[in-house]
């Protein structure tokens, strides 16, 4: 007995002894680097309660009492006026943002189920041509894509950020992964012999039978609508201040040089981020199960 | 697929209702992405500002790549130059993110730690990726003010830190130039960056190292294999493949670096050591009536067009289900033989 623990030394407290230490200088560097991804928007919320001479004198980790102050001078100081518009930003940003996610998610699923349900000819062509096309960045096609809305007359409207949103190759990738482990063709079958149509046997069956995988993919498609600032930037070239979209209004204040209140600035970046995170701790589980999701392409 | 009834059938066929539900997804796509491609080529063959319309071959790329007289000269070292900034700013920021999601995603999954609070930890880390990124720049913008006489709250802590000096006589502060400094400003930019896109790499990861085989893990540990040990022989090897696709993604991700770049500057000029290629054709066809460069711009598009369709291949190779190409091939053989055989008979088939 003496002469094993000579060679294994005491094995079982030595062992857990070590994962105990393990596991707290994991938490505490865990912890730290939550407080890293916390703490420009802690200070963001911060800074938005003070006023622009606390600011500019000291960092503080205290909430100040100017909130109200700096709401209204974002609501009534000329300079602002001229480049913030919070209210017609958020409309239109959500205006764009419902479209084209209800679009995304749709014709994704309607594509999806093209593809899996039915034999045709060009079936194996066209998914290796969706497989394809999801690596093209929107950047490499932009020069060509600005130049034919200003001939077809788009710039400057809406269009060319809700419709595009039909074709979105990932997501229908998505979707008809989904549909391969679970998606049994004979429901199919079943919804013919009642005489179902085969458009509603896709709206009144497979969509509701889809709820997951739609559910994750419009949260997706939702955020990224939302976080879009390149191509409304680039179509939206020359129009008035209240049909900006939200980013589109936030990227002003950085290059202005009349906005001097840095309160009332940090008010109106909390304004663009606050309902998104807010957002998120609801859909928080949803949404890592569905980046976990993605990530197996295996 | 078709029941025994139906093949009897031949009548009935669905074929046309699957052209039917593809037909709107082709339509958009060929309208909206593939023929703004396509008309990126032929705007790339022409010329810039008021000669948009005329042929003039491939001068563009010769400028691009090549120079020539003074004026293109210093299109083509603007060019290379942002070609340089996004290499310095992607791999400034892949390495510490690839270094830190893999070892956050090996000590999440590793079952004996005992760590509270996993899942919030998780939500917390996600959170910065679904902040827009345009809000995030202005944001840190704000925090990195250098101004000398208010600061913004950067240059505040690092003078509560001792680091940042101040001088009270004339109530001016050291400050660090985080915003206009060359190698300040990518610092934040690629830190900027990592802070964005840790967390969703990290739960990608994760879910790799989920789908390996837990008995590899169980018999490793029964053999009294180190942590070190079997992250070096077990996970590493095969994670590879889900490793070498991030890779892949984020070198393609990385080409289109914008939001953050083209918003980190005080005032209206981009800050020329964080001019990436995209922020570069966005400037190019951007530009007001006469003064647009359409031309280089299609041309520096349809360059990264293909270093991205080089990156693409190589992702798709790397992902495609091995096993479904090795049957298909298989399959391809069988029905070749059975071809071949029944022409020896005179195209009867026995």
């Amino acid at each position: 007995m003496s002469k094993m623990k000579s060679v294994y030394g005491e094995p079982k407290d030595n062992y857990s002894a070590k994962l105990r230490t393990k596991s707290i200088i994991l938490t505490i560097w865990f912890i730290f680097l939550t407080v890293i991804c916390l703490l420009p928007i802690y200070i963001l919320l911060v800074n938005a309660t003070r006023t622009h001479a606390q600011i500019a004198v000291s960092f503080s980790a205290i909430p100040g009492s100017n909130l109200v102050n700096n709401f209204k001078t974002l609501a009534n100081d000329s300079n602002f006026k001229l480049a913030y518009d919070a209210l017609n930003g958020y409309k239109n940003s959500i205006f764009i943002t419902v479209c084209s996610t209800f679009l995304t998610v749709f014709f994704s699923a309607l594509t999806a189920y093209g593809m899996h349900v039915y034999d045709f000819k060009l079936k194996d062509i066209s998914y290796t041509i969706v497989l394809l096309v999801m690596m093209i960045p929107m950047q490499v096609t932009s020069a060509g894509f600005v130049s034919f809305m200003a001939q077809i007359g788009l710039t400057n409207t809406y269009w060319p950020l809700i419709i595009p949103a039909v074709a979105a190759p990932s997501v229908v990738y998505f979707m008809r992964s989904y549909m391969q482990s679970s998606f049994s063709l004979s429901i199919v079958e079943a919804a013919r012999i009642d005489g179902c149509s085969e458009f509603r046997t896709f709206v009144s069956i497979a969509i509701p039978m889809m709820k997951p995988a739609i559910a994750v993919q419009a949260i997706f498609a939702f955020i990224a609508s939302w976080n879009n600032f390149y191509t409304p930037n680039m179509i939206l070239i020359n129009v008035k201040l209240k049909e900006k979209t939200l980013p589109m209004m936030v990227s002003a204040l950085q290059s202005s040089d009349k906005l001097k209140d840095y309160g009332a600035i940090y008010c109106a970046i909390a304004l663009s981020i606050v309902p998104i995170v807010i957002a998120y701790v609801f859909l928080s589980k949803f949404i890592i199960a569905g980046v976990a999701l993605g990530g197996v392409k295996e | 697929m078709a029941s025994a009834a139906q093949r009897r059938i031949k009548s009935i066929s669905y074929a046309k209702y699957g052209y039917i539900f593809i037909l709107p997804f082709f339509l958009v796509y060929f309208f909206f992405q593939l023929w703004p491609l396509i008309n990126t080529f032929i705007v790339s063959f022409h010329g810039n500002g008021a000669n948009v319309n005329d042929f003039v071959g491939f001068e563009n790329y010769k400028v691009l790549l090549f120079g020539g007289g003074r004026r293109e000269a210093a299109i083509s070292k603007t060019f290379f130059n942002s070609f340089g900034n996004t290499l310095i700013l992607w791999i400034g920021n892949f390495i510490p993110q690839i270094a830190l999601s893999l070892s956050l995603a090996v000590w999440f999954t590793e079952a004996n730690l005992k760590i509270p609070g996993k899942e919030f930890f998780k939500i917390v880390m996600y959170l910065p990726n679904i902040i827009t990124a345009a809000s995030v720049a202005v944001l840190f913008l704000q925090l990195c003010g250098q101004s000398e006489t208010n600061p913004g709250a950067v240059n505040q802590i690092l003078n509560k830190l001792g680091i940042v000096g101040y001088d009270a006589a004339s109530k001016k502060y050291d400050v660090v130039p985080l915003i206009e400094g060359t190698t300040q400003s990518r610092v934040m930019v690629m830190f900027i960056q990592t802070w964005l896109w840790f967390g969703n790499t990290m739960i990608m990861l994760m879910s790799g190292i989920q789908g390996i085989n837990p008995s590899l893990f169980e018999a490793a540990s029964i053999d009294g294999a180190t942590s070190g040990q079997v992250f070096r022989k077990i996970t590493l090897p095969l994670l590879s493949p889900i490793l070498s696709y991030t890779l892949v993604t984020s070198m393609i991700g990385g080409l289109q670096m914008f939001d953050i770049p083209y918003l980190f500057h005080n005032g209206q000029i981009v800050n020329k050591d964080l001019k990436t290629i995209a922020v570069l054709i966005y400037e190019y066809f951007h530009a007001q009536a006469d003064e647009n460069k359409m031309g280089y711009a299609g041309a520096a598009s349809v360059l990264l067009f293909f270093v991205t369709l080089v990156l693409g291949c190589i992702a798709f190779y790397m992902t495609r289900d091995k096993d479904a190409a090795a049957k298909k091939k298989q399959r391809r053989k069988m029905a070749k033989q059975l071809k071949k055989e029944s022409k020896q008979f005179g195209g009867f088939s026995i």
